[in-house]
């Protein structure tokens, strides 16, 4: 470590060795996870970088605290916490449904900014002997950790409510939520000024409720419908707050893994934005949320047709081509089995069946992959929306299945649409298009859908899972 | 009770306005229903069917005596005269080409609803009775040409020689015209077809048929739905077309129709003259003027070099069981919509352009003609055009290149002055935050899409490694500190396990099939 100044193979040139080695497998562990064939191999980099970082970290406090009181005490707190936190860990882990997937991440991102709180309090609670200089630096350090961990943990709190419906999910509109925003930032600053000058716990205290404010606020005003990117952006945030735990303890580890997942969630929060054509400072600064005024709600859109699920399979039985577009209501309808059914037999019977995957359907990036997964669909023939839309032309039937804003027609052809020029699944090309929906209600966006009332879509109510289940049954 | 009749149609019309089937539902309305004795019986609905849906089979008195008269035929004279005061008539009424029946539709204190003049708006297709009649007329129009033709559509090779597949032009690729170009390819014709409409050439392609292109400097776009009115020139070239292709044709069918105008011609005696003996002509307009040239309405002609040309005009009657079906469903479809409340109580409100457009009588008072719908096919394709323009600026512009320049000097600038005035420590944190931060972009930028959930889990569980600085806190000598740490240890713990225990599993389930990659 940069901050011991020790001959070779003490405690601390150890562990300063073995972090270099747990940073590398750590981006290891990231490209790995870049192809499915080097998946797995990615998370096996993951977990031995983690092993070799925990195994030097804690040998180091051991070496340290051995043989005094509170050294012991602190031993076996750390192990027992280590033991039941690992145990809760690996319980969720193993019970969590597939659906449930962005909750139980949102949950988990929430834990990374708690934790950076706490070390960011302990941080002030320990008042290192420096120099004055490096002592400023210092409480600048507590104090931007706590309030990146702060901001992280009850941003990820609301996100998790909303995700788990625990929580209305449209967003919450505050009178001049951009002033509160910015007005908490500029807060935010001048306390850093003061502390810095002059250490009062009060000034830390005020710092964590500020954060824990804005946190909520900035999630609490983005609507459930945009909360693949919010996901992405608390991930890149938790990020953050770990390398500004790394800047306070002077832990190169913890700077570059937080460095890592900062940087590599606003990327993935910034490929979502595109895929929905947003601002991405918007995103960050939060409350982007769609107030979608629906505009045209009065425009006549004429009338949708209903149809049967035994004339879906009918259908689908002389279809030669058939795309299924998933979204979140599949998810909701828990129908990702009988959908991966669906599709087995249909391609048994040698229909070519394929699935086209928008790049923010469903609550979480990537989240449909893993409910097909789940189902076991194999996955090259789980298409993205580039891959699939060239092809919509000429397929004989598309089945829409929960999905709304992404298979909107207005969004390419209504230039006064609320989401007009966001990139989406043209599926209305196709010559037959079936939606699975409960009801007529408009989309997360508000935005009516014209698809429904194409000459070539019909619509087969009810429940996803029930439908799809009648579908299996009329084969 | 509001009191439907089904009145008998005359003359050589076989349709009837109501079937069993529709009866049954007009009943669901809360509508009572009488039929007239044996309005049925040329389709094939008998009268105790109608019985037996919960109909009254009643004298034609009493069924014109009903408070709503559904018709398929434009009533007479006479007929008008025996409906009662107050009374509703629904049929197909061509308002727009008879303005003498409106005005004695007007003479009585009645109301009357035009079938054939509902809007061509999407919501209105479940009553557009000109498509569900055009479309039987078109497969129709095709049987009977079979029937006179001499010789078969299908190709054949057999062993007694060879049988050249028989040529089919339609004229006109509307509703009738593509139910006439499908029923020709599927029995083996090689079918042709034209329309001034060249949007309809994929429609054509779809259903089997070539699209013949009129080749000039213009375009037909329709603001209504239906074809319009061709120019000089345009027509000029489509004549030519149409000579060119009597001469190679064995069979023509033609469905050009301009709605409240005669007929275009589109065959001249010469083209009919060049046509080969035997050959079959279906003029399907010959009812309002006619196509060809030498065309009766209703009659079969044949001309002095063998060819035959058809003017029925009861197509749609010569499918008579389906063609009531349909027939019968348009009309509950606007009952329906007259009936919103199905307390079998009919209201016209002139506030829905349908019930508007249908209505050309009411109470009396003359409402023909309404005022003209905007379809919505014609508007969407004018909104594609602009869109595409407007979809450019509506991207997200961001900042000029020269902003970009500006705030990316400002941040070297920003970071180059911290790391002059930072301390010791800081600036190898810099430099080892910079590469850290860089490292991540590329990395992340090729990621499959599909495996965003998984890499989120495992950055997830990585970010954990906080723990490392609780541990580094958990062996302090204030215990207060110590707990701190211990329960920053044990979320960071839950993170750590649960991520890599999460994203082991979700890794598990991603399967190629067993197809290879195409």
């Amino acid at each position: 470590m940069s901050d011991t100044v020790s001959g070779p193979l003490t405690a601390d040139s150890i562990a300063g060795a073995a972090y270099i080695v747990a940073a590398l497998l750590f981006i290891l562990s990231l490209a790995g996870l870049s192809k499915h064939e080097k998946a797995r191999a990615g998370v096996i980099y993951g977990i031995a970088g983690m092993v070799i970082a925990l195994a030097a970290t804690v040998w180091l406090t051991v070496q340290g605290a051995w043989g005094t009181g509170h050294g012991l005490t602190g031993l076996i707190l750390l192990l027992a916490a280590v033991l039941v936190g690992g145990a809760i860990g690996l319980w969720r882990a193993r019970v969590v449904e597939m659906t449930g997937m962005p909750e139980l991440i949102a949950l988990l991102h929430s834990f990374v900014g708690l934790a950076a709180v706490l070390v960011g309090w302990n941080g002030h609670l320990e008042a290192p002997a420096l120099s004055p200089d490096l002592m400023a630096v210092h409480h600048a350090e507590v104090f931007i950790g706590v309030f990146i961990g702060a901001v992280t943990f009850t941003g990820s709190i609301v996100a998790f409510l909303k995700l788990s419906a625990r929580m209305k999910s449209s967003p919450l509109m505050l009178p001049g939520k951009n002033a509160i925003n910015l007005g908490a930032l500029v807060a935010f600053v001048a306390l850093t000024v003061w502390y810095v000058n002059d250490s009062q716990l009060w000034l830390l205290i005020v710092v964590t409720i500020l954060a824990l404010g804005l946190g909520w606020h900035l999630v609490a005003s983005i609507g459930g419908g945009d909360m693949p990117v919010v996901v992405s952006m608390l991930n890149s945030y938790s990020g953050w707050a770990a390398a500004a735990a790394g800047f306070l303890l002077n832990n190169d580890l913890l700077i570059i893994t937080g460095a890592l997942v900062g940087s590599s969630g606003a990327y993935l929060s910034y490929i979502m934005c595109k895929a929905m054509n947003r601002s991405f400072i918007s995103v960050i600064a939060g409350g982007f949320g769609i107030a979608a005024p629906t505009t045209n709600g009065d425009t006549d859109h004429g009338e949708h047709r209903e149809i049967t699920a035994q004339a879906t399979a009918e259908m689908l039985a002389n279809a030669s081509s058939v795309v299924i577009t998933p979204g979140y209501g599949m998810a909701v309808a828990q129908a990702q089995y009988p959908v991966a059914e669906l599709a087995h037999q249909l391609r048994e019977r040698g229909v070519n069946v394929r699935f086209g995957i928008h790049p923010v359907a469903g609550r979480l990036p990537g989240h449909m992959n893993v409910l097909l997964a789940e189902a076991k669909v194999p996955y090259d023939i789980v298409l993205e929306m580039d891959e699939i839309n060239e092809d919509l032309d000429g397929t004989s039937v598309v089945l829409v299945i929960g999905a709304n804003d992404t298979v909107n027609p207005a969004a390419a052809e209504d230039p006064s649409s609320p989401i007009a020029g966001m990139p989406v699944l043209r599926v209305w090309e196709a010559d037959n298009v079936v939606v699975f929906k409960r009801s007529m209600a408009a989309g997360y966006a508000g935005v009516q859908n014209p698809l429904f009332y194409r000459d070539n879509s019909q619509m087969l109510f009810g429940d996803a899972k029930a439908r799809v289940e009648d579908i299996l049954r009329a084969f | 009770m509001t009191r439907i009749g089904i009145v008998a149609e005359l003359g050589r019309e076989t349709r009837v306005a109501a079937t069993p089937a529709t009866v049954g539902q007009l009943l669901g309305l809360g509508y009572e229903v009488v039929v007239e004795k044996g309005a049925g019986e040329s389709a094939s609905f008998r009268d105790d069917a109608y019985e037996a849906a919960g109909a009254l089979i009643v004298g034609a008195d009493d069924a014109w005596g009903s408070d709503v008269v559904l018709r398929i035929k434009p009533p007479t004279e006479e007929e008008i005269g025996r409906l009662a005061d107050g009374a509703t008539l629904i049929g197909t009424l061509s308002p727009a080409l008879r303005p003498e029946l409106v005005e004695a539709l007007a003479a009585r204190p009645i109301t009357a609803l035009a079938l054939d003049a509902v809007p061509r708006i999407s919501r209105a297709q479940s009553m557009d009775v000109l498509s569900s009649m055009a479309n039987i007329a078109g497969y129709r129009a095709v049987i009977e040409a079979a029937h006179e033709f001499g010789r078969f559509f299908t190709g054949q090779v057999t062993a007694a020689g060879k049988v050249p597949p028989a040529k089919v032009l339609v004229a006109g690729a509307g509703v009738a015209g593509l139910a006439a170009i499908g029923a020709a390819s599927s029995l083996g014709a090689i079918v042709r077809a034209t329309d001034p409409r060249p949007e309809v050439a994929d429609q054509v392609k779809s259903i089997g048929g070539t699209y013949l292109k009129v080749e000039v400097e213009e375009e037909m776009k329709s603001a209504d739905g239906y074809a319009k009115a061709t120019s000089e020139a345009y027509n000029r070239r489509a004549a030519e077309i149409y000579s060119e292709q009597a001469r190679d044709v064995d069979i023509i069918i033609t469905t050009a129709l301009i709605p409240g105008r005669p007929a275009p011609k589109l065959l001249t005696a010469e083209d009919v003259a060049g046509m080969k003996s035997g050959s079959v002509i279906v003029d399907m307009a010959a009812g309002q003027g006619g196509n060809v040239e030498g065309s009766v309405a209703g009659e079969r002609v044949v001309t002095e070099n063998g060819v035959v040309i058809l003017g029925y005009t009861d197509l749609p009657a010569r499918l008579p069981a389906q063609a009531s079906q349909l027939y019968g469903t348009n009309m509950l479809n606007l009952l329906k919509l007259l009936t919103k409340e199905k307390d079998g109580q009919l209201r016209i409100d002139f506030d829905d352009v349908v019930q508007r457009s249908v209505t050309v009588v009411r109470d009396g008072e003359k409402t023909w003609p309404p005022p003209p719908v905007q379809v919505s096919a014609a508007p969407t394709a004018q909104t594609q055009t602009t869109a595409a323009e407007g979809t450019a600026p509506k991207k997200k512009e961001g900042l000029s290149a020269a902003g970009k320049a500006g705030l990316f000097a400002a941040g070297i600038a920003a970071l180059f002055v911290v790391n002059t005035v930072a301390p010791a420590p800081l600036p190898q944190h810099f430099t080892v935050l910079m590469l850290s931060i860089v490292v991540g972009f590329y990395v992340i930028g090729k990621v499959h899409h599909a495996l965003h959930t998984p890499l989120m889990s495992v950055t997830n569980a990585i970010s954990g490694i906080i723990v490392v600085g609780a541990l580094l806190q958990v062996t302090s000598e204030n215990p207060v500190m110590q707990v701190l740490a211990a329960v920053a240890v044990l979320l960071a713990s839950i993170n750590i396990f649960g991520g890599f225990a999460v994203t082991r599993r979700m890794l598990a389930m991603f399967s190629r099939g067993d197809k290879a990659r195409s």
